[in-house]
């Protein structure tokens, strides 16, 4: 059982938490005006990397905040924890 | 018209009761909750003021006060959520004040008094019996009087105020209200035999 | 006759325990394991191979033992428990297993429970180097929990009879252990076995309180406790495994590892047998000889495979007249239940007892789990820990040490070196003892088979895995000890591979001719022992194996006789059945009264959200499909919600309660999921709207009133309102007083009547229920359940999410497109609408279906063709049933369906198999009863 630690609550059991995939991906500005390729993008397609990936997490069972960590996927390791709104923290994979 | 009030664990009374010597149990139910959201500093003063507490300011805690509607707790639930607590009855004049010191700033006031109940637990052995379903630290060191968390208790959502060295109040969706009543009773069962 | 010595043991020798083992009644002492008393008896067969059914005994003498499997019949039937590991009581009663245990036929009475437990230093193991670390760390004020499989602190130290300080080992172990019982703040668990080491501290840990009590185990205390442990830093001090030597015949009952034998000795006062012969790559083995030699049996001969014998020891081994023969090898052996004759270099010795050390294996199972990384050291022939990790440290035998005044200090070293890194200064040094052990153990040969028959050579005794078969896997092209771990299953079984594993990598090396060095050992994996799974279960079983969720009508519910139909973790009432009654008829009954009198049911479960804000209209346009910021203040309005992907999540009704503040419903089994949809777009999104939400499901309690008589019901607890057509229109909702009780009124309909929707605060639900129910008596009105709902709002052709829906149907799908704005510029879901795919004209689409036959009742999920006669395979499927009713309305049966093209379907027959016919049926509108909507206002 990770611990996942929470910008407000600190370390909590991963159980308290929900994944909410990549983060920084922005709902587009005018959907209208994307090509349905471009829309798809938004839609469907998400990074995959081996290693330092910047995700969203909510911490669901507690204070209800969604934030971002930067997990290793080689690991699970969480190399930084930052909150929504702020930019992705440098990281030494 | 309380007469006509049902409490989530008013069928619980006898099997919480019984549950003493290991932890004394019982429902405070009925209690007047409000869920507020506010961030603007001005204004969380502004609501503290009216009812006589100052709000928390750390995260994980609660606070307490008396005023014009007696004694009042405020639970952080988040960065810019809040629970205030009073007697049953005050639900209806607290959203008024509330809604009065939030003024035009941002921020919300939600009466949700019947959303959750509360179980007041005291006891040498409590820290030890919730220790068996709940992942956060509760050493008195870890988890001084006055922290307010908000995780897992087994298999439902708590809110767990440490109100004393040792007591606790555990607040819980009505509908998870028995599960927890019966979690608890069986967590009791080994101290009960021991006490 | 008995092998019991006079003297010695930790066992109470003025009590007599009585067992059963495999029928036979036999006796033993508190202190014995069922091992230990069954060899104090003379019985080493305990039970047969897996595969080849030959016989099988005790190897070791705990948890690494690979062959004592049993079955405990009473008190409890328990399968595949170790010999070595079950602590004898009175009226145990076991079996020898042929490798294969049985499950109880019986629910296990016992109780089982979890604990969560914090910590500075863990420490692992209570072996001589762990006491010490977790004395260092205690004494700086650490938190520490020190936990270890056995009954009693000691580790190796148990199993010999030694000296430290100049007193016995006991005395000094005895000391430390009551230093940190009384420290505040350290918790020492006994019979708890670390089984499973997790990111961040996290350790798993199995106590067995009341196995060893037997009949007399208390009924309320958990019998096993999964501990939870989450520690900051952690010392792993969880020792050694002899290894034994692979050579033909080497399964045989009596056939034991060197150091066990001699923990027997010590521990038990059990002797293995009376005349043994000893095979030995190294030192440790002498001390067992030397031990067993000075109890009375007789070593025939110690076969040390190194080219020259130790010298010191062997002049002490001559001096007992115990043969020392360097440079031979146990080639065989021979006999039936137990060895009977052992071969060395081409003799034939007579024995009862063969003693076997082909070295120690490091046990590194944790250390592996914590993701270190393990190194091959030559010298000892086994994988140790090979790299420091922040959090793990390793200290005594487990790190390949074997000097007992080396391990003590590399305790004192981890121990403070934990603390100190968990933030804790030192507390003072704990003095290390001073050994007189004979033996230092230092590392002998590497052996791991001598060769032979290889189809004899057993490699993994529990699996009944052989020379032969590592070498038909490397011969078979296999390089990977992992690959070949699987196609021998050695080390699969109960014991992991604890005595075989290493062997087995050997033996690889050798065959592939590779260096170990090279070779990457098998992952460990938790658990490190067996776990029951009653025990990682817990409390969670029965009752409490999920939460039920219950509303404040509840009790009525039950107190009225309802059947239950599970809504996620909600109990809701699925139809209350009269005497005589299934469901069909009931659901009959509770349809014909709603739709011609009145009915209400519990609706309390529906998620409710309060949105607040300046901009609340402005988000929720964003999140449904149609507008809601035009909402007029006490209007209501169906609204739908759909995912970026343009896919149907919820529908529900949104309330305009005033200028910046609305009320939204959503589905049963959806409420926790949208609230968490509507935070994530405002904190993630659009943090700039002011805007917020909050759950209030369980402050309302929510009670539909339906059908024509529901006005005249509600008139009579609602005095103070209006409830005429004009004056209380469809979609309108109403603040005033029901039953006494402040109340919001809802005009909202889901069946298609004349309804409405009450709303109390749930404390005051059960009692405006009853007054509901008692208003109502003179109309018959008549309690409904999900069932009748379903009912109800199928015949009006109304989806459910989750039953019609499956995350690939759209509004437009469903029929819907009216809930589809056109004039927004944008909202969740809009732009995949334009999507190619969402616009093929073979979309499966929402219909009714008829079957041709009224009586005929459609399978929920049935598939439904377009032929009479089921072409060859593969069979075009056109969609499937989604819903299938029998409805008092309709007076015949009905069904809803999605069906590629379904709208541009209607009227056709399609057919839907059934067993072994092909139903035929008529495609129809989904809206089944009053087309015209003329019931709606009664
Ligand atoms: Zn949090």
């Amino acid at each position: 059982m990770q611990l996942i630690p929470c910008p407000w609550c600190g370390p909590r059991e991963e159980a308290e938490f929900h994944y909410g995939g990549q983060a920084h991906v922005a709902y587009p500005e005018d959907p209208s005006a994307l090509t349905d390729e471009e829309w798809a993008q938004y839609v469907f397609f998400r990074d995959n990397p081996s290693g330092p990936f910047a995700e969203r997490w909510s911490h669901s069972a507690g204070c209800r905040r969604w934030f971002n960590a930067v997990r290793d996927t080689r690991s699970h390791d969480l190399l930084a924890v930052y909150r929504a709104g702020e930019p992705m923290p440098e990281v030494a994979s | 018209m309380t007469a006509d009030l049902t409490s989530p664990l008013a069928g619980w009374t006898d099997r919480l009761a019984a549950l003493a010597p290991a932890l004394t149990v019982s429902e405070v139910p009925f209690r007047s909750q409000l869920t507020v959201r506010v961030s603007d500093p001005g204004a969380v003063a502004a609501m503290g003021s009216a009812l006589g507490v100052v709000f928390p300011s750390v995260p994980c805690t609660f606070t307490a006060g008396e005023g014009e509607f007696g004694a009042v707790e405020v639970l952080w639930l988040g960065p810019d959520e809040f629970l205030v607590v009073a007697a049953p009855g005050l639900q209806v004049p607290i959203e008024e004040v509330l809604r009065g010191a939030l003024g035009d700033f941002r921020g919300s006031v939600v009466d949700t008094s019947a959303q959750r109940t509360t179980l007041a637990l005291e006891g040498p052995h409590v820290r030890d019996v919730l220790a068996h379903g709940c992942s956060v630290d509760l050493h008195p060191a870890a988890a001084p009087v006055g922290v307010c968390v908000q995780t897992l208790l087994a298999r439902t959502g708590i809110v767990l105020l440490v109100t004393g060295e040792d007591r606790v109040m555990l607040l819980v969706r009505s509908s998870f209200a028995e599960y927890l009543a019966a979690w608890l009773s069986d967590a009791c069962a080994e101290y009960r035999a021991v006490a | 006759m008995t092998f019991r010595t006079s003297t010695g043991g930790a066992i109470d020798r003025n009590t007599l325990l009585h067992f059963t083992f495999n029928g036979q009644k036999l006796s033993g002492h508190p202190g014995d394991t069922l091992a230990s008393a069954l060899l104090a008896n003379g019985v080493h067969e305990i039970g047969s191979s897996v595969k080849l059914g030959r016989p099988r005994g005790v190897v070791a003498a705990g948890s690494e033992d690979p062959t004592s499997l049993v079955q405990i019949e009473a008190p409890f039937s328990e399968p595949m428990l170790l010999a070595t590991t079950v602590e004898l009581y009175d009226g145990l009663e076991a079996r020898g297993l042929a490798g294969q245990g049985r499950l109880a036929a019986l629910p296990d009475p016992a109780r089982y429970d979890a604990k969560h437990e914090h910590c500075d230093v863990l420490v692992v193991g209570a072996g001589p180097a762990g006491l010490v670390a977790a004395l260092t760390a205690a004494r700086s004020g650490a938190r520490v929990v020190l936990v270890d499989e056995q009954n009693q602190a000691g580790g190796a130290l148990l199993g010999v009879e030694e000296y430290l300080d100049d007193r016995p080992s006991a005395e000094w172990v005895a000391d430390i252990v009551a230093e940190l019982k009384s420290t505040p703040g350290v918790l020492v668990l006994e019979r708890t076995t670390a089984f499973g080491m997790y990111q961040d501290g996290f350790v798993l840990a199995l106590q067995k309180r009341t196995d060893h009590l037997g009949f007399a185990a208390p009924a309320t205390v958990a019998r096993q406790r999964v501990w939870r442990i989450r520690t900051k830093q952690t010392v792993l001090a969880t020792g050694a495994h002899e290894r034994p030597v692979v050579f033909a015949d080497n399964d045989r009952p009596g056939i034991m590892l060197a150091s066990s034998a001699r923990t027997f000795l010590h521990r038990y006062g059990v002797l293995p047998g009376s005349r043994a012969v000893v095979f030995t790559t190294n030192d440790s083995a002498y001390c067992a000889a030397i031990d067993l030699a000075e109890s009375g049996v007789d070593i025939a001969l110690i076969a040390d495979a190194r080219p020259e014998a130790p010298a010191r020891l062997a002049t002490e081994c001559a001096a007992r007249g115990i043969e020392v023969r360097a440079g031979q090898l146990v080639t065989g052996t021979e006999g039936t239940s137990r060895v009977t004759v052992v071969h060395v270099g081409g003799e034939k010795i007579e024995c009862d007892t063969l003693l076997v050390s082909g070295g120690w294996n490091p046990v590194v199972s944790l250390f592996s789990q914590a993701r270190g990384k393990l190194r091959y050291d030559a010298e000892l022939g086994a994988f140790v820990p090979g790299e420091e990790l922040s959090t793990v440290r390793v200290a005594g035998s487990a790190t390949g040490e074997l000097d007992l005044n080396a391990c003590t200090r590399q305790g004192r070293d981890a121990g403070a070196a934990a603390a100190g890194a968990a933030g804790f200064a030192s507390g003072g040094q704990v003095p290390l003892p001073v050994s007189d052990s004979r033996c230092t153990a230092r590392s002998g040969l590497v052996l791991w088979r001598v060769p032979g028959d290889e189809d004899a050579s057993f490699v993994d005794l529990q699996r009944d895995a052989t020379v032969s078969d590592v070498l038909r896997a490397t011969g078979a092209g296999l390089r990977s000890l992992e690959h070949i771990k699987r196609y021998t299953t050695i080390g699969t079984a109960h014991d992991q591979g604890k005595t075989s594993g290493m062997i087995a990598a050997g033996i690889v090396a050798e065959a592939l001719g590779v260096e170990l060095e090279d070779q990457r050992p098998t992952t460990f994996r938790p658990p490190y022992t067996s776990v029951s799974f009653a025990a990682l279960a817990g409390r969670d079983r029965g009752e409490l194996h999920d939460p039920v969720r219950v509303t404040a009508i509840h009790p009525w519910h039950v107190a009225h006789g309802a059947l239950f139909e599970n809504v996620g973790q909600w109990k809701r009432p699925w139809y209350y059945p009269q005497p005589g009654e299934d469901l069909h008829t009931a659901v009959l009954r509770e349809c014909r009264a709603t739709r011609e009198s009145v009915g209400m049911m519990d609706g309390s479960t529906l998620g409710k959200i309060d949105v607040q804000g300046r901009d609340a209209g402005k988000f929720l346009d964003m999140l449904y499909t149609n507008m809601m910021s035009n909402l007029k203040v006490g209007k209501i309005r169906y609204g739908v919600m759909c995912g970026v992907d343009g896919m149907v999540i919820d529908d529900g009704t949104v309330i305009r309660v005033g200028e910046q503040r609305y009320l939204v419903t959503t589905t049963t089994g959806n409420a926790a999921k949208i609230l968490d949809w509507m935070e994530e777009w405002l904190q993630t999104e659009w943090p700039h709207l002011d805007v917020h939400c909050a759950s209030v499901t369980e402050h309302w309690v929510t009670i539909p009133l339906v059908g024509p008589k529901s006005r005249a019901v509600l008139g009579e607890v609602a005095p103070d309102l209006d409830v005429s057509n004009e004056a209380f229109e469809f979609m309108t909702w109403h603040d005033t007083v029901v039953a006494g009780v402040p109340a919001r009124v809802c005009r909202i309909s889901f069946s298609g009547e004349l309804a409405y929707e009450i709303n109390v605060t749930a404390w005051h639900g059960l009692a405006v229920w009853e007054a509901l129910m008692a208003a109502g008596e003179k109309y018959g009105i008549t309690p409904y359940g999900t069932e009748t709902m379903h009912v109800l709002r199928a015949e009006k052709g109304y989806p459910i999410i989750g039953q019609e829906t499956d995350a690939t149907v759209t509004p437009q799908d469903l029929g819907m497109s009216w809930a589809v704005s056109k004039k927004k510029p944008d909202f969740i879901g809009k732009r995949s609408f334009a999507r190619a795919e969402n616009n093929r004209t073979d979309r499966k689409q929402l219909v009714g279906l008829l079957p041709v036959d009224p009586e005929v009742l459609l399978p929920e999920g049935s598939q439904i063709v377009e032929t009479d006669r089921l072409p060859e395979p593969p069979v075009r499927m056109l969609g499937h049933v989604t819903s299938s009713y029998p409805s008092a309305a309709l007076g015949r049966t009905f069904a809803l369906a999605l069906v590629r093209s379904g709208h541009e379907r209607i009227g056709e027959t399609l057919y839907v198999p059934v067993e072994d016919t092909l139903v035929p049926v008529t495609v129809t509108e989904s809206v089944l009863y009053d087309k015209e909507g003329a019931r709606r206002d009664g």
